[in-house]
């Protein structure tokens, strides 16, 4: 048993170690590599085959999961609720609370085994469920597994709570909480084994994806799309002024946002060594390039540079070199964060107002778009011939091929995962609120409460 | 008695504050509102959302005075508030029926 243990925390590491170059064959070689010493090894000796404890690594980790739990609270609480009417402010913070703190418990529960226990191709098994055969001492790679569930569980947190802010001042709380548990199972868990765990359908197919741009922004994008097409716009959406009713609060959003990503990307290097400094450096550049490149979009467009677009361009330059962080130079960062602003403001300003959905925050517009061409623009940026990581025979074109597949999977099945939990959602408890409750404000109406007693 | 209301701009409010207590003017209330007149707002757009504000912030000041003070005041706010600009603000002058002070109990134009 212990030493079934640790050859799969063996083959985990030595797979995990080697995601950040993620090609199909290098990864099933090292994990071979990995797997042969341990296998013949005795308990005692078999230590020496696995990774050691590694304290460098395990520091970084212990803070690149404080950093993405700031991210969501309060990062993504105030971003969001800076957008909204200063009536629906505290709903929107107690919904990002609730849908991280559920996230984390199903994580821990049933979530960390469905996604990482097992070599499955589409999920895992219940090997780890409550966290089974996990103790202070056991390692994933060079660091302890608390601290890699730790990890991933803010990233399933994260997630759940982006897909809020296309729901917003519409969305019931309990509609919103059943939502989560559903759509954590059947969308989150098993699209994070697929692509980060060894055997999933994508891992093995060496799809490049560092940090999450298809299991959590593309995941996110769509599933937070889906929501505002069933729930429906707001009521007044398109004749009624709704301008945010703080852009400083957006602002701090952003840059706790930006900080914290630091930990979401850099952290997935799963260690404290050069990967980790290459993905801090991209996620400076695409960042800043995407910033830029949004609030000269508006310019060019006749408009004035704002606030919001610049925090807007921010974010999609985050989100777009969130699978390529670790897998671009950071020149390519700055072309990757650069189109995905421009083509994010396209979207968000042009083409939207003409479609009439409710995506009230955005998450499709700046997530989902920014998440796609970030997962198939990786691809390109990994090549060494753009100053990515990739080795000298590295070909564009079939790792395109994987990209464009990874992609559009991850579109399908957050699509189908979403629809069904919020459709569940729906006919149980009831997705949305009453039409009283959306004019008084949610904050009244659902929880009694206001953000602002003036 | 006499209730004046003037909506100005609110930069003007510090200035036409102290011209009317250099003529005696001892108290008055203050409000922001929103309004517009012929002053037409500016455009926002939010991520692609378009907005035309019509509603302007402007301040409210309400001064309850003796007649004999009445015209004095109207021609000082008239005067200190103006900068010749469209949405200068308008000055409303009421007929003001009684006037109470708490305190004391007194009325007429001894509890102005």
């Amino acid at each position: 048993m212990i030493r079934k243990m640790i050859w799969g925390a063996g083959m985990l590491g030595g797979s995990f170690l080697s995601a950040t170059a993620a090609f199909a064959q290098e990864a099933t070689q090292a994990a071979a590599a990995a797997a042969e010493p341990v296998a013949t090894a005795t308990t005692a000796a078999a230590a020496e085959a696995a990774p050691a404890l590694d304290t460098g690594d395990t520091a970084w980790m212990l803070v690149s999961t404080v950093l993405v739990l700031t991210m969501i609270v309060p990062g993504l609480a105030l971003f969001y609720g800076g957008l909204l009417r200063t009536k629906n402010m505290l709903s929107m913070l107690t919904h990002v609370l609730a849908i991280a703190c559920v996230a984390m418990l199903a994580w821990v529960t049933w979530g960390y085994s469905i996604a990482f226990s097992g070599e499955g191709a589409f999920f895992g098994d219940g090997g780890k469920l409550f966290l089974a055969g996990i103790t202070p001492d056991t390692l994933s790679g060079t660091i302890p597994e608390y601290v890699f569930v730790s990890f991933q569980m803010t990233f399933a947190a994260i997630t759940a709570a982006l897909v809020v802010g296309s729901l917003a001042e519409r969305v019931k709380f309990a509609g919103l909480m059943v939502f989560a548990l559903i759509w954590l199972t059947i969308v989150y868990f098993p699209l994070a084994h697929m692509v980060w765990a060894s055997g999933g359908f994508f891992f093995e197919k060496g799809a490049l994806d560092f940090a999450g741009g298809t299991v959590v922004h593309i995941n996110a994008g769509i599933s937070g799309l889906i929501g505002c097409l069933i729930l429906g716009p707001r009521t007044g959406y398109l004749k009624e002024a709704m301008p945010p009713h703080s852009l400083t609060a957006t602002l701090i959003g952003t840059g706790l946002l930006w900080v914290g990503w630091f930990g979401f990307n850099a952290g997935s290097a799963l260690g404290a060594n050069g990967t980790a400094g290459l993905a801090m450096i991209n996620t400076f550049t695409a960042t800043a390039a995407g910033a830029v490149a949004w609030m000269v979009a508006e310019k060019a467009a006749g408009h004035k540079a704002t606030l919001l677009g610049g925090c807007s361009g921010v974010i999609a330059g985050l989100v777009a070199i969130t699978p390529a962080a670790g897998n671009s130079g950071p020149f390519g960062a700055i072309v990757l964060g650069a189109i995905a602003a421009v083509v994010c403001y396209i979207f968000v300003s042009k083409l939207k107002p003409k479609l009439g959905f409710d995506d009230t925050a955005d998450v499709f517009g700046i997530h989902g778009i920014a998440g796609i061409i970030g997962s198939i623009g990786v691809a390109f940026t990994y090549a060494p011939g753009f100053g990515g990581p990739g080795d000298a025979d590295y070909v564009i074109g079939a790792q395109l091929g994987t990209q464009v597949f990874a992609t559009a999977f991850a579109v399908a099945w957050a699509a189908i995962g979403a629809a069904i939990a919020f459709l569940i959602a729906k006919y149980t408890v009831g997705l949305r609120v009453t039409r009283e409750v959306e004019h008084e404000g949610l904050d009244l109406g659902e929880h009694g409460e206001r953000a602002y007693n003036y | 008695m006499k209730f004046i209301i003037a909506i100005i701009k609110p930069f003007k409010l510090d200035e036409v504050r102290e011209a009317l207590g250099a003529i005696g003017v001892a108290g008055m209330t203050v409000s922001e509102v929103k309004g517009f007149g012929r002053q037409k707002g500016q455009t926002e757009i939010y991520r692609g959302a378009e907005y035309s504000t019509n509603m302007l912030p402007k301040v409210k000041i309400e001064v309850a005075a003796p007649d004999s003070l009445a015209d004095q005041i109207v021609e000082t706010i008239q005067q200190t508030a103006s900068t010749e600009a469209i949405g200068d603000g308008k000055i409303f002058v009421l007929d003001l029926a009684s006037a109470v002070r708490i305190r004391t109990g007194e009325s007429g134009d001894t509890a102005l």
